[in-house]
């Protein structure tokens, strides 16, 4: 069920006064995990900018119990959790809020592993594209042809597709967001609380210091990755994949928006923008998604 | 109490059933495994009520193992060797949130090349993490030492995690018997869990983001007023133990024929069983050796140490383990306490399970008291090399 | 047996990593402003789009869910203004006193 924006209580869900840079969508997504689980959740944090979106102690600008941990083992350290509060007859949704290298790189081991033994967590990949917190590196989830402080002529390598790995390892729960959507990235949080098991939300996060733009554009650039169709928004749940109500829109070739869009405004595919042969490297990307998603809707979608 | 024929490993299973640890995160490695299988079974079997997370990797076993204490219910881990090693970040970590904790480390050889037998350096290269490390010396010692821990991490003077140490396969897998207590007399000496804080909902707590500087260095104060505490709970709790089930080790070290000894051989591990074998042996020889065993060397016992050994005409440490480039660690630790009080020597032996036999320390000893006869302790440091490797001839040629 | 435990005191010197939620963990971040929101009263049609995307949880509703801004500690980032479908958001440079 879609959410209207004045039926939320005139509540604060977020916490004024961090250090989160303008513009940052983590601080966008953190406010939206507040709106869609309440306050009956804890947050467990790996490395990465929430470490330090917090600020400093005594405070803590994110509006959650935190638990932070050091960079490879958020999953495991909520598995743990999680099994405390069960033996303690508590229902609390842990969470983890790990970044793109602290789920797709240093993170994936512990990740793997929480979701192969389908732990009770959600897990939520704040997926920035890149290493930013240390200065814009590159990842395994930085796009090809995206320039990095590694990559300067831009990356060789496709993005890892998380979210079809994630599939892959057969969990209740899996789906696609982006902070350009916030309704809908709600909508699937609460989806994902009614489930019991392991729990994947992989949301984009478009930042604006590491990909050049104005931050005034953080949604924009959210919406544009989905309307082009190289962030394609889905739902994967009770085995069956749905693709989510504003990837639908922009399904069909001719409604996808112009992947220049997308990328004009972003800084650090000046090389790409300048080259249409480079662009290729984009178009394959979304051709990429695509395939991938269209197979699976196929699949689930006519099993019996 | 019932007597059970036990591996040290069995007994760190019944010590944590006995405590009711609610959360136990582990993964395999020899030759801690046989804890894990066994606390599985207990669990599965319904003898232990507790939630097993069967996890990926040790950084994991130790970071479930937090995120289960940080949530408020006790919990425990075991590994040995490279896991440790593996988890060396999350010790860190462990320690600085000051959440109790109790891991087992069945003390293992690390490679290269494989090696699954006794050696102490893994242990000792977590020295400098916070956690308070206790090394047992026999099975009945593994399980009261392992009781004990929740209490020692447990306790609001101390809240700091501990690690119990056992010999691998010396005391891992070889069978002894062993007095185990009645549910109900450790429910009635174990208090319920107690911790600092709890990150909860309703506690809304955040733990371990940014802090100054100033605060920082406030924190790591803090542990080590911890530490320096601990050495006199460990002692208390040591005592109270023995009030309660009939035995009692000493608390930090345990002083055997110290006081009216001249020379005293300090050492950890299983294989003091051995040197006090030599002791005898020594003794009917008409030298009068005492042993200092060494039960924790986080806290280092430093202030038992000055009084027990100052006036002692020589100490001579024996380590499983070295310091490549200086010593072995436990010398280190000796001579920051004792340094220029008296003779010392140290031996490195055993490594990697390389067996040492009474007479070795025998000769060993006699071998360093000649020397402090003659004033001429001239190798502080001593190799004391495998049967194979007898005659190899020891030095540098450059 | 209680399955959760007691929270006690520490009863040493005690300082540990611990924090809890609050207002300006590094300040009144309406200081890094170089521009200020300012919301146009007759174009607002109470979407609520700027406070749904707002990162910080500056833009507050009143009763009647007409928008205001926390100028203590939004951060000007514009993304209210870009996101309002009316144009009811105008980022205006701030001016120091003295300038």
């Amino acid at each position: 069920m879609p959410v209207r924006l004045s039926d939320f209580p005139r509540i604060r869900y977020g916490m004024p006064g961090n250090a989160a840079c303008p513009g940052c969508p983590e601080a966008m997504g953190l406010r939206y995990v507040k709106m869609a689980l309440g306050d009956n959740a804890v947050l467990v944090m790996p490395a990465g900018c929430s470490s330090v979106i917090q600020g400093y102690e005594p405070k803590s600008g994110i509006n959650f119990p935190i638990m932070n941990i050091v960079f490879a083992s958020a999953a495991s350290l909520a598995s743990g959790m999680k099994a405390a509060f069960e033996s303690q007859g508590k229902d609390v949704n842990v969470v983890v809020w790990a970044g793109d290298g602290g789920t797709g790189d240093i993170g994936f081991q512990a990740l793997s592993g929480a979701a192969e033994r389908n732990d009770d967590i959600i897990y939520i990949c704040v997926d920035n594209e890149a290493y930013m917190n240390t200065g814009i590196q590159r990842s395994s989830l930085t796009p090809a042809g995206a320039w990095t402080t590694t990559t300067w002529t831009g990356k060789k390598e496709y993005k890892k597709n998380l979210p079809m790995i994630m599939i892959a390892h057969d969990v209740p729960y899996v789906a696609t967001a982006s902070v350009g959507y916030p309704q809908d990235f709600i909508d699937k949080l609460r989806n994902a609380s009614l489930i019991r098991g392991f729990k994947y939300i992989h949301l984009l996060a478009p930042c604006p210091v590491g990909w050049k733009f104005d931050p005034r554009y953080t949604a924009k650039i959210g919406q544009l990755a989905v309307q082009t169709g190289l962030w394609p928004l889905f739902e994967y749940m009770n085995g069956k994949l749905k693709i989510s109500p504003f990837s639908r829109l922009y399904r069909r070739p001719e409604r996808k928006v112009p992947i220049m869009e997308y990328i004009k405004l972003q800084g650090r595919f000046a090389n790409l923008a300048k080259d249409p042969e480079k662009i290729k490297i984009l178009e394959k990307e979304i051709e990429r998604q695509w395939e991938w998603i269209e197979i699976l809707e196929k699949a689930t979608n006519n099993k019996k | 109490m019932v007597m059970k024929t036990l591996t040290g490993n069995f007994a760190v299973a019944e010590a944590v059933r006995l405590a009711r640890a609610k959360v136990i995160a582990a993964y395999p490695i020899t030759p801690q495994t046989t804890i894990v299988e066994r606390l599985s079974e207990m669990t599965e079997k319904g003898e232990l009520e507790a939630k097993m997370v069967r996890v990926e990797s040790e950084h994991s076993a130790l970071a479930a193992t937090l995120g289960a204490a940080a949530a408020g219910s006790r919990a425990f881990t075991a590994t040995a060797s490279h896991g440790l090693l593996y988890m060396h970040e999350v010790l860190w970590w462990t320690a600085s949130s000051r959440l109790p904790v109790v891991m087992a480390v069945a003390a293992r050889a690390i490679g290269a090349p494989w090696n699954i037998h006794v050696d102490h350096n893994d242990i000792m290269d977590q020295r400098d993490t916070g956690w308070i490390i206790g090394v047992a010396q026999e099975n009945q010692e593994v399980l009261d030492m392992t009781i004990q821990a929740f209490r020692i991490s447990e306790d609001p003077y101390i809240y700091l995690p501990v690690m119990i140490a056992l010999d691998g396969f010396i005391l891992t897998h070889t069978v002894a018997p062993v007095e185990v207590p009645d549910q109900k007399e450790i429910d009635e000496w174990l208090p319920p869990r107690r911790q600092p804080y709890i990150v909860s909902p309703e506690t809304n707590i955040v733990m371990g983001n940014l802090t100054s500087d100033d605060d920082y260095y406030m924190m790591r104060y803090s542990i080590q007023v911890a530490q320096e505490v601990a050495k006199k709970i460990i002692e208390e709790v040591d005592l109270s133990y023995g009030k309660t089930f009939g035995r009692n080790y000493g608390g930090l070290v345990e002083c055997y024929k110290c006081d009216d000894a001249d020379y005293v051989m300090l050492l950890m591990g299983s294989w003091a069983g051995d040197a006090k074998e030599a002791l005898n042996i020594l003794r009917e020889r008409g030298i009068n050796v005492g042993l200092a065993r060494i039960r924790f060397i986080r806290p280092w016992p430093s202030e038992i140490l000055k009084e027990k050994l100052k006036n002692k005409k020589g100490i001579i440490v024996f380590d499983r383990s070295i310091s490549f480039g200086n010593v072995g660690q436990l010398f280190i630790e000796t001579a920051s306490t004792l340094y220029g009080m008296t003779n010392m020597r140290g031996v490195i032996a055993g490594l990697g399970g390389v067996d040492v036999k009474p007479e070795d320390f025998v000769g060993e000893v006699v071998a360093f008291v000649d020397d402090v006869e003659k004033g001429e302790v001239y190798d502080t440091i001593r190799w004391l090399l495998p049967p194979k490797y007898r005659d190899h001839k020891l030095g540098v040629t450059l | 047996m209680v399955s959760e435990a007691i929270i006690e005191e520490p009863k040493t010197y005690w300082k540990a990593p611990i924090s809890h939620p609050d207002f300006g963990s590094v300040g009144k971040t309406g200081l890094w402003r170089t521009e200020r929101p300012v919301i146009d009263e007759e174009k607002c049609t109470k979407c609520l789009l700027c406070w749904l995307y707002c990162p910080e949880d500056t833009i507050l509703r009143r009763e009647d869910d007409m928008v205001f801004v926390d100028y203590d500690y939004c951060k000007g980032c514009g993304i209210c203004a870009s996101v309002c479908p009316v144009g009811a958001i105008t980022m205006v440079p701030e001016i120091k006193e003295g300038e």
